[in-house]
């Protein structure tokens, strides 16, 4: 189960973004996507990332864009940025990250 | 382990190694580009060095090395092969015969050897100037996967070069990977630790529009180069459990298909179907094999054309065309080698000669016994012993057989002499070789050798012309040289022909009556004058070159070839070319002969060249001008009695033999003919050799001695006696 703490233009996921909760995720994300143009999506809390999830982000992305929205992904916890790291994926969201030390 | 065995097994497999060599980079000068060709001439290469490192000789290691690294880049097409790169390959060849002789005894080089072998590699480096640009991203390695012989000396070179491979992953994974448990980030972190994840796409093209998307399906793809030291089994046992479901291709990166191909080369001597080729290579993986056999059952269950294996891989993108192109052409040469290959077998040359020892020596036995089975008169013991001759018969023909070698061999070796001469000389020669097949005895092989280099580089010295010359007499500007071998009656010819500029009878017979050779009134045929340039001493050549032209080369020429049993003969033809002609006889050990008896003396005559024979008539005997009537054709005869000087009065019945050589017919007059008799003939001993006539002697079965006549010599003595009487006296010059 997932929390997600809703305040206007921001969504935040808290624990894990997995297989188990995609379903109930993109539901949330899609909703809130829906209703404005702009969202944040506070990823600190995101404890575990894995490729469901990661579509989820891709997916959200591309809804945005398709729709003329603007989605952010914003303070990425280490679980995200790993996984971005590892897809090198960093640069297509576009969303600022913090530059690693070591290079991928 | 026996290191010495293994040590002479490495001497003589790299020295034929370098013999390849240099015949590959003599054919690259005619065929340059032939990728085959290069190809040969690295794996001859890398093999050498490879070894080398087993047994711990550096100073062939570096030095091959070198050599080595430039034959990749040639390879990979960056180097061009052209003609100075051979010429400096050519001598690199040399430098590693004169290592591989040092290693052979168990030297190591001294400072002017080494020196020699800093300079080869000093100039072999300066092709390797091109370093490849860093930041590309399928970067060719100049060092390829360590092979277990080369592990060890990989190590010690590495501050030259990192040993590195990227390879290419294509990942799709199933859609069900997640619903089944399986997360492809799990399988990206393990690849992480095969190796470093240089470079990484993620592909997400297959998810459908929100409304569609399913969150717990995949619809994730990667495209990924990965920098491993791994093998190909290793990183895709990673993907074993998604394999059912996903597409999961690997692609070695493409300096690892040079290694490939290497490795498809190296694998021998079994029958193999291109799939297990690739298998075995590891470019495909056996899931991969069998997934391509069962799309390959498919398209023919459809009725589409069954397509090869090779092409079905290509069209999945499993291999690269190159590799599948070397993995056939593997699979072709193993076939056909495979019906030669079982054949052959290394065999010491002394046992061998012991063996034709023994047989001889059988063959004496044996004659002595049909002679006592004769005399005995019984006949079981007749039919028995006559058994046995038949027997040791073919055992002789299978020994001598065994001896015998293609002049092939020694003829390409003249690839490279043609070669080295013609550059030094200027001039444009080419060498033909035709019956290379033609096989002879060992030992005449390997004294062969020399006297035909004399005669290689007279031709191309003083027999063909300058290019300009050629061209004013209407010549092609590059001259042909020649060499042909066949057999004929016992005896195995081989010619030197070029398409020179002949010999001048007139220039000949000048320098002869110079040297006082002949009288200047003397009567000569051309067929003598040409036959001058035998003597000692003797040479037309204006100016005297480093290869010849001292007259000390054709009658050392003449008396090697006449040591062997053989003659030697030229025709020529002023301003078209020179044949000189070699006739060897085909063995020298053992022959059949046939015995005739002279004053009670025996003498065999070699059965090859004997003709016929028969009775001397009344009517001849009476004529005693040295020749018979023999059907109405003059036939020189000459008695044995005569020739040899044996005292006594000819029998009131005499026989005539005549015999063939090179052409000429003689008839010899003698007093019994004894019949057909296997002989071994035995070298006669230095206090005899000068004797005129006789080429050996034997043992009979009875223990006598006979002399074995030198048929050759005595033809020619009474073919020029002949001559010379007939010869139309020449009208004295004004």
């Amino acid at each position: 189960m997932i929390d997600t703490k809703e305040t206007a233009g921001r969504i935040a996921p808290d624990g894990e973004m997995t297989i188990y909760t995609a379903a109930e995720l993109k539901t949330r994300l899609l909703n809130a996507l829906e209703e404005r143009d702009e969202l944040e999506v506070d990823l600190s809390g995101v404890s575990e990332l894995d490729s469901a999830g990661l579509q989820l982000m891709v997916l959200l992305k591309r809804e945005a864009g398709e729709r003329g929205k603007n989605v952010r992904f914003v303070d990425h916890s280490q679980a995200v940025l790993d996984v971005l790291d590892l897809t090198d994926l960093g640069s297509v969201f576009g969303d600022p990250v913090l530059i690693r030390s070591q290079a991928a | 382990m026996n290191l010495d065995a293994a040590l002479k097994t490495f001497i003589t497999e790299s020295r034929e190694l370098l013999q390849d060599m240099e015949h590959a980079l003599l054919r690259l000068t005619t065929e340059p580009g032939n990728d085959e060709t290069i190809n040969a001439i690295f794996r001859a290469a890398h093999t050498i060095k490879g070894s080398a490192g087993l047994f711990g000789l550096d100073f062939i290691v570096t030095f091959t090395h070198a050599a080595e690294s430039v034959l990749d880049k040639v390879r990979d097409g960056e180097i061009a092969m052209d003609a100075d790169l051979v010429g400096l390959f050519l001598s690199v060849c040399d430098h590693e015969q004169v290592l591989i002789g040092l290693a052979a005894n168990y030297e190591i080089p001294d400072d002017e050897i080494q020196r020699a072998s800093d300079s080869l590699i000093a100039r072999l480096e300066g092709y390797l100037d091109k370093k490849p640009s860093p930041d590309e991203k399928f970067e060719p390695q100049t060092a390829t996967v360590p092979m277990a012989a080369d592990a060890h000396v990989e190590r010690e070179e590495s501050e030259i070069e990192v040993a590195a491979n990227h390879w290419h992953l294509s990942l799709r994974f199933g859609p069900d990977v997640l619903k089944n448990g399986m997360d492809p980030l799990a399988f990206l972190r393990y690849l992480s630790t095969l190796g470093r994840i240089v470079h990484i796409v993620t592909l997400s093209d297959s998810m459908p529009p929100a409304a569609q998307m399913d969150p717990e399906t995949c619809y994730l793809g990667f495209e990924l180069a990965l920098a491993s030291d791994a093998d190909k089994a290793a990183i895709e046992g990673a993907f074993e459990f998604v394999r059912e479901d996903s597409q999961v291709r690997i692609l070695p990166p493409r300096s690892k298909i040079s290694e490939y191909k290497r490795l498809i080369s190296e694998l021998t001597s079994e029958e193999m179907l291109l799939g297990e080729i690739l298998v075995r290579c590891g470019t495909l993986t056996q899931s991969e094999l069998d997934a391509m056999l069962h799309h390959q059952a498919q398209a023919e269950g459809g009725g589409e054309q069954k397509p090869l294996l090779g092409e079905v891989l290509i069209e999945q993108n499993l291999v690269q065309p190159t590799v599948v192109d070397a993995a056939v052409a593997q699979q072709k040469k193993v076939k056909q080698s495979k019906t030669t290959e079982n054949v052959s077998i290394r065999v010491d040359a002394h046992k061998l000669d012991q063996l034709i020892n023994l047989i001889g020596e059988l063959i004496i036995a044996g004659a002595g016994v049909n002679l006592f089975a004769e005399k005995a008169g019984v006949p079981e013991l007749q039919e028995a012993t006559s058994t046995l001759s038949r027997l040791v018969e073919e055992v002789r023909d299978s020994a001598l057989t065994l001896r015998m070698v293609q002049i092939g061999e020694t003829f390409n070796r003249f690839q490279r002499v043609v070669h080295d001469v013609s550059k030094d000389l200027g001039k444009d020669i080419r060498l033909v070789i035709t019956g290379a097949e033609t096989e002879l005895d060992k030992t005449v092989v390997e004294k062969i050798g020399d006297p035909l280099t004399h005669l290689v580089r007279n031709s191309m010295d003083h027999g063909i012309e300058a290019a300009d010359v050629r061209v004013a007499r209407g010549k092609p500007a590059h001259g042909t040289l020649q060499l042909n071998a066949y057999h004929d009656a016992g005896s195995i010819v081989i010619e030197v022909s070029d398409d020179g500029g002949g010999l001048n009878r007139e220039k000949i017979l000048r320098k002869a009556i110079d040297r006082g050779l002949v009288k200047p009134d003397q009567a000569l045929t051309d067929h003598e004058v040409y036959q001058l340039i035998f003597e000692p001493g003797f040479s037309t050549a204006d100016q005297v070159s480093s290869l010849s032209g001292r007259g000390v080369g054709m009658d050392v020429v003449r008396r090697n070839i006449q040591a062997l049993r053989g003659s030697i003969d030229l025709d020529t033809v002023e301003g078209a070319g020179t044949t000189i002609r070699v006739r060897l006889p085909l063995t020298l050990a053992i022959i059949d002969g046939f015995l005739v008896e002279v004053a009670g003396a025996a003498y065999v005559v070699p059965l090859d060249m004997v003709l016929e024979c028969m009775e001397l008539t009344n009517t001849d005997r009476e004529i005693d001008g040295g020749y018979i009537n023999l059907r109405g054709e003059v036939l020189p005869c000459i008695r044995l009695r005569e020739l040899y000087d044996v005292e006594g009065t000819p029998p009131r019945r005499e026989n005539v033999v005549v015999v063939q050589y090179g052409g000429n017919r003689a008839g010899f007059v003698v007093d019994r003919l004894l019949g057909e008799f296997q002989t071994v003939i035995k070298p006669l001993g230095k206090l005899f050799s000068l004797i005129k006539g006789v080429g050996g002697f034997t043992i009979l079965g009875n223990g006598k001695v006979a002399l074995v006549i030198d048929v050759p010599g005595v033809v020619r003595q009474v073919a020029s006696q002949e001559a010379r009487r007939s010869a139309i006296p020449v009208l004295a010059k004004a």
